[in-house]
């Protein structure tokens, strides 16, 4: 930048050192620390976790207990560190969420992408996102608040707090994302499918159903295993809605507890270094695990669609 | 505009600069049961002596012990004893924690207002409570709860590093029993009262002073020949009810200058008229006034 061209005869332009070139330069540098930022705090915090949670993994685990046991007692004496019925309650309330969101999602991409048209469109795509900005509190105290006397009264069971309230929690929170994607994996599908269906005397559904969606399979795919992602590492709903409860759940009206909610609930609380504090950043990387294999498996087979 | 701000946040600044030369500021944090307290003492304190600014925060006893060990509070809140291991963990790190009881609570037994379950006995409680326990329905105890399917008790709890939890466990379940699988972890003292009055079937312990209109107190018996008490004041200060428990504030070493004079103020009869009037016991009868 500095051996810039002699355009104009005067020595001073030829290093220009005015306002501009420091602006260029100072936005060049703060552009560069943010790129550059995400790759850093990403390897931080991995080597965060990591170095707080093998310190359990390596010292005091039982790998038989630790995925066999229901008994999480992290506070008494001796501790028994069974995670069982955290898996379990995490599974149940994503599969929930997801059993209630895919068809909700999928089904409302469907209608924006192939059906909707004009301000309806336009409407319907605003009011979904609107409908992801909503804070995980905020839904944690409708599951909480509304949704427990709720279930209460319309089901007739003991507690409101369970697997049903925070599924459907959840999966009103991943609806939003994965509608957006599968919208967009739809969106990608190149209209001349379409008009080559059309032209053969399909109607609208037989080119959604035979043309379109076999089409965008693996869009489709991701969109549903990204909610997946956003349903296993959700807190906070998932915390106030399920009741918090360490229990292998048999319906869908049992109490449980999530492995993320545990960690919220108890890291403040604990020791710094204690086997109790360790044990929880193992969940942490037991999720983290589980979230990047998730996450890296959709943006695969994005990758795969976009190189079609 | 932007000169006027820069001003604005010089003169802030050199306010605060100012002030932390005359004034002292004492960090307090810890136990959710005591955080109340605490504050209306940081706020009464205030009027005492105005050169002395008390933070307060909560986080549960665990957080406040964490804090002392750590060496960023200078008192602690805690509703249970701290642990050997948290004081050889203290030690450790220079720090010989010294033990103040400032009040009793009375942990009280929950249930939904409709509820008409007369009394309980503590091995009743136990007995619901515990892991492999014998009652698990409400008509076990000869009662019938309205709105409550299946007659099924719901158990309300605490998290499990939280001083109630751990108190109510050592009081109740006693050393050998652990709590039954299933109950609902509340994270906060105002949460377990809250769920208990939105859920018909449920019981829940909590402070005696989260009370509200809309759950009642179950009148708790030693054994089955003694007479069921009702938590209050009284019976927590002479010891009659079973589930009481000194509150602890726990100081970095012997307490010295601005934090000695806060914590004898907090003993006083003042200091503790505060703690009498948020419905826990005083650790001595107060005179009349």
């Amino acid at each position: 930048m500095g051996a810039a061209p002699e355009i104009h005869p005067r020595p001073a332009a030829a290093d220009r050192r005015d306002l501009a070139w420091w602006v260029d330069k100072s936005v060049a540098i703060l552009v560069f620390t943010g790129g550059i930022s995400a790759i850093v705090f990403i390897l931080g915090i991995f080597v965060f976790i990591t170095k707080e949670g093998f310190g359990f993994i390596f010292g005091s685990l039982d790998i038989g207990g630790f995925f066999g046991s229901t008994k999480w007692r992290p506070t008494s004496t001796p501790p028994t560190y069974g995670i069982l019925a955290l898996l379990a309650g995490t599974a149940s309330v994503t599969g929930l969420a997801m059993l209630i969101a895919v068809p909700f999602s999928l089904g409302a991409a469907i209608y924006i992408a192939e059906f909707a048209k004009g301000k309806t469109r336009e409407v319907l795509k605003v009011l979904v996102e609107m409908l992801a900005a909503i804070p995980s509190v905020v839904w944690g105290f409708i599951g909480l608040m509304v949704m427990n006397p709720l279930i209460i009264n319309a089901f007739d069971v003991p507690v409101g707090l369970c697997v049903l309230n925070s599924g459907v929690i959840l999966g009103l929170m991943a609806a939003p994302i994965m509608t957006t994607i599968a919208e967009d994996a739809l969106k990608a599908v190149p209209d001349t499918y379409r008009e080559a269906a059309e032209a053969m005397g399909a109607t609208r559904w037989q080119i959604v159903w035979k043309v379109v969606l076999p089409a965008a399979k693996t869009g489709l795919v991701a969109a549903v295993l990204l909610g997946v992602g956003r349903g296993f590492g959700e807190t906070m709903a998932v915390l106030m809605a399920s009741g918090h409860s360490v229990n292998l759940p048999t319906s869908v009206f049992d109490s449980v507890r999530a492995l993320t909610a545990t960690i919220a609930a108890e890291l403040g609380e604990t020791s710094v270094g204690s086997d109790h504090y360790r044990v929880l950043f193992t969940l942490g990387i037991l999720l983290f695990v589980v979230t990047f294999a998730i996450n890296l498996t959709a943006d695969l087979i994005v990758r795969g669609i976009r190189k079609k | 505009m932007r000169t006027a701000c820069v001003v604005l946040c010089l003169s802030v600044l050199v306010a605060c600069g100012g002030r932390s030369g005359s004034r002292k500021a004492i960090q307090n944090k810890g136990s959710d049961t005591l955080v109340n307290v605490a504050q209306t003492w940081a706020e009464e304190y205030k009027k005492v002596n105005p050169n002395v600014a008390v933070a307060v925060s909560g986080g549960g006893t665990g957080t406040g012990l964490s804090a002392l060990i750590n060496g960023t509070v200078d008192i602690a809140n805690a509703s249970r004893k701290m642990e050997p291991k948290e004081i050889e963990l203290a030690r450790k790190h220079g720090i010989e924690p010294v033990e103040f009881i400032v009040g009793y609570d009375a942990l009280a037994v929950y249930v939904h207002a409709k509820n008409p379950l007369p009394s309980l006995t503590m091995a009743k409680l136990a007995e619901i409570y515990a892991d492999g326990g014998s009652i698990s329905r409400w008509d076990q105890l000869g009662v019938d709860v309205p709105d409550a399917k299946d007659s099924k008790i719901v158990l309300v709890s605490r998290q499990n590093n939280s001083g109630t939890y751990a108190y109510f466990k050592e009081a109740v379940l006693g050393k050998d029993r652990e709590y039954r699988m299933g109950t609902l972890d509340m994270h906060g003292s105002k949460d377990v009262v809250d769920l208990v009055h939105k859920t018909p079937g449920a019981i829940g312990y909590s402070g005696l002073a989260y009370h509200t209109d809309e759950v009642r107190m179950i009148p708790i018996a030693k054994d089955d020949d003694s007479p069921a008490i009702i938590p209050c004041e009284k019976t927590a200060l002479d010891q009659s009810y079973p589930i009481a428990r000194p509150l602890f504030m726990y100081s970095r070493g012997q307490p010295e200058g601005e934090v000695k004079a806060y914590l004898d103020w907090i003993l006083s009869d003042a200091g503790q008229r505060v703690i009498a009037d948020r419905g826990y016991a005083p650790v001595r009868p107060l005179p009349e006034k």
